[in-house]
């Protein structure tokens, strides 16, 4: 969970060997092995339909309810209310519609994950070649702020961090997770790039003349970022997660902010009382939200890690 | 290996300051920023001067580099470090010791923790070699669905779906039906202190589910790596039994990952024990970060979480000297 999220995303996957499958009778690159790979996979394509129906929950919710983005209309005498034919989910604490609540909740969640996920990987990426490739005093100096780093267990240290903060919101807890969530992609990019650097073909590039701002972008990072790019899709997993899981603890987001994890914390104490649907229905929601980046995840890892065909 | 471990030992120096120094940091930060935390404790009332000096001091919040923004405040960074060395961790806001407080919180939390850690391994490890043994057969694809669904389940939305389930529709059939005092403590809502073990077993179970997950897939890709191998060929060529080859020759060396990973693990565990904790009612350590960040208790939540992250820092240490023992192949460079 999080957890760390470094450890709630993963252990620490060891940098892929990155060159190409060569057993094969039509291989391609990487890359054309992967793309063919993912296509064939019925995981990859279910969870792609998965993360576009959540990604649509967080663009376009006008697709799937007619209620405003305010919540649509909330009647507080009308409040848990179980599923019936007016409210297919029943209706929330406030007495809001639940199935247009749990639409709604996807696009903070979603803008954080995505946010903080894209923040990551760029972090992460330009360090990691850093590191990597120039070595030295500067992969020093990294290489132990990221150790210092990995020293706070993830939830712990975000709980922290936000309770220090004092005030809560979208930013602050993308803020948070991103100075938590570098350091397990920097370290992985490092690793990924220290092991493309010594291939032969980089040698060959390099006594051909090319300048290292051309061996990083056309030889190094297409070879050495398939990793990251498996790890950055199981973190957007993650991060939602987190974001939850956080806001659930009291340090993440606060009403007036939607949340999955405000609606599920609402309905606990109300669950046992009763109204199991104050909470089935928003961690259903929440479950598959994870489920479709982890899949995805998942599934690009078979594709892009050789050793697992 | 000696090599290896004087290296990774004078490695962790740095990274424990470094860690304890981001905290500290952090928390200087935010009294630069958001003002004087005791201030928080008086609500709206206003409270005599001098009261407010005292509380300040005893919380050596009286430094005045905690008026400049941005300070790192290295001098109360040293004082700090000084107090950790001579088991001192500061008291809460009633004035009770916090190392106090966590020694009747732990024993609670190492119950737990370690229900957890056997469910997670014991059942974890054998999903994993159930499905690692028949790769891509029936049992194999059922544990890959199931642990995927285990991983993507946050672990509080486990603990309020199973809370309910346990405590609300089990617990009160238990009840109805005359089950034995044990067993309806199983199944309750909270923690009773007249049964400390019986009652952490469902926090314990959600606690560990994540983790089980990963103990199972990492076991499974493992064991199927190690199946390949020329030795256990070997072994098979000398015609071994296939209970002999799994159990004796490919588990020991593709238990090695998992093992790391169970030590590793122990950060995101303390992180699931204060929702767990905090769901469940218990009163351990986790519970005690709940209770104070829900109250806005930041000494403590400081204090305990520098504390876990010490734990944190030395089993990482172990694990990675241990792992130097168990595999000899490991690049010591």
């Amino acid at each position: 969970m999080t957890e760390s999220l470094n450890t709630e995303v993963g252990p620490t996957a060891a940098p892929a060997p990155t060159e190409p499958a060569g057993d094969r009778e039509r291989s391609g690159s990487l890359w054309a092995d992967a793309r063919r790979e993912l296509f064939r996979s019925p995981v990859f394509l279910l969870s792609t339909l998965l993360v576009l129906v959540v990604m649509s929950w967080a663009a376009v919710p006008s697709l799937w309810t007619d209620a405003g983005s305010d919540g649509g209309r909330c009647e507080l005498i009308e409040n848990n209310q179980g599923p019936s034919s007016e409210h297919i989910f029943g209706t929330t604490v406030q007495g809001c519609d639940m199935y247009a609540h749990v639409i709604l909740c996807a696009r903070p969640s979603i803008i954080i994950a995505v946010f903080v996920t894209l923040a990551t990987t760029l972090i992460g990426v330009a360090l990691g070649i850093l590191a990597g490739f120039y070595g030295g005093w500067l992969d020093s100096i990294v290489s132990r702020i990221t150790d210092v780093f990995l020293g706070l267990p993830f939830i712990l240290g975000a709980l922290v961090f936000l309770s220090l903060l004092g005030s809560q919101s979208i930013w602050t807890v993308s803020l948070v997770l991103i100075a938590l969530s570098w350091p397990p992609i920097t370290r992985i990019m490092r690793g990924s790039v220290i092991a493309v650097k010594g291939l032969d073909y980089v040698e060959a590039a390099r006594a051909l003349g090319a300048s290292n701002a051309s061996i990083v972008f056309r030889h190094i990072l297409p070879n050495s970022i398939a990793p990251v790019i498996v790890l950055a899709t199981l973190y957007l997993g993650g991060f939602v997660s987190a974001e939850a899981t956080l806001t659930f603890l009291g340090v993440g987001l606060q009403i007036p902010e939607i949340s999955w994890g405000i609606t599920i914390a609402q309905g606990q104490s109300l669950a046992v009382a009763g109204y199991p649907h104050l909470l089935v229905f928003p961690c259903a929601a929440l479950i598959l939200t994870v489920l479709a980046f982890i899949l995805m995840g998942d599934a690009m890892r078979d594709a892009l890690d050789p050793r697992g065909r | 290996m000696g090599r290896y471990i004087a290296r990774r030992l004078l490695q962790f120096v740095p990274v424990l300051f470094g860690t304890m120094f981001l905290l500290h940091y952090m928390q200087s930060l935010s009294v630069q920023i958001n003002g004087n935390p005791v201030r928080a404790l008086f609500g709206d009332r206003q409270p005599p001067p001098e009261t407010l000096a005292a509380i300040t001091r005893a919380f050596s919040l009286d430094d005045p580099c905690l008026n400049q923004t941005g300070n790192p405040c290295v001098g109360l960074f040293v004082d700090r470090i000084i107090n950790y060395s001579q088991g001192d961790f500061g008291i809460d806001f009633n004035e009770r010791a916090i190392t106090a407080l966590i020694a009747d919180a732990a024993p609670i939390t190492i119950r737990l923790t370690l229900i957890a850690v056997l469910f997670e391994a014991v059942v974890g490890i054998l999903a994993g070699v159930l499905a690692g043994i028949r790769k891509d057969g029936v049992t194999d694809n059922l544990i890959r669905i199931t642990t995927t669904l285990v991983i993507s389940v946050p672990v509080f939305v486990l603990g309020v779906l199973v809370q309910i389930l346990s405590g609300v529709y089990i617990g009160v059939w238990l009840e109805d039906n005359g089950a034995p005092e044990w067993l309806s403590a199983m199944f309750s809502v909270s923690y009773q202190a007249d049964h400390p073990w019986a009652s952490l077993v469902i926090p314990g179970v959600v606690l560990g589910a994540f983790s089980l997950g990963f103990i199972a897939r990492l076991t499974r890709t493992s064991l199927i790596e190690t199946l390949r191998a020329d030795y256990v060929r070997t072994a098979r060529a000398k015609g071994l039994g296939r209970r002999r080859v799994v159990g004796v020759h490919a588990l020991r060396n593709s238990l090695i990952p998992v093992i790391t990973y169970i030590g590793i693990d122990l950060g995101a565990l303390m992180g699931g024990a204060i929702v767990t904790e905090g769901i469940f009612n218990v009163p351990g350590i986790g519970g005690l970060v709940f209770g104070a960040v829900a109250r806005g208790e930041t000494p403590i939540v400081i204090a305990v979480v520098t504390l876990l992250t010490l734990v944190f820092l030395l089993a990482s240490l172990l694990v990675d000297v241990l792992y130097a023992v168990l595999d000899p192949r490991i690049r010591y460079d």
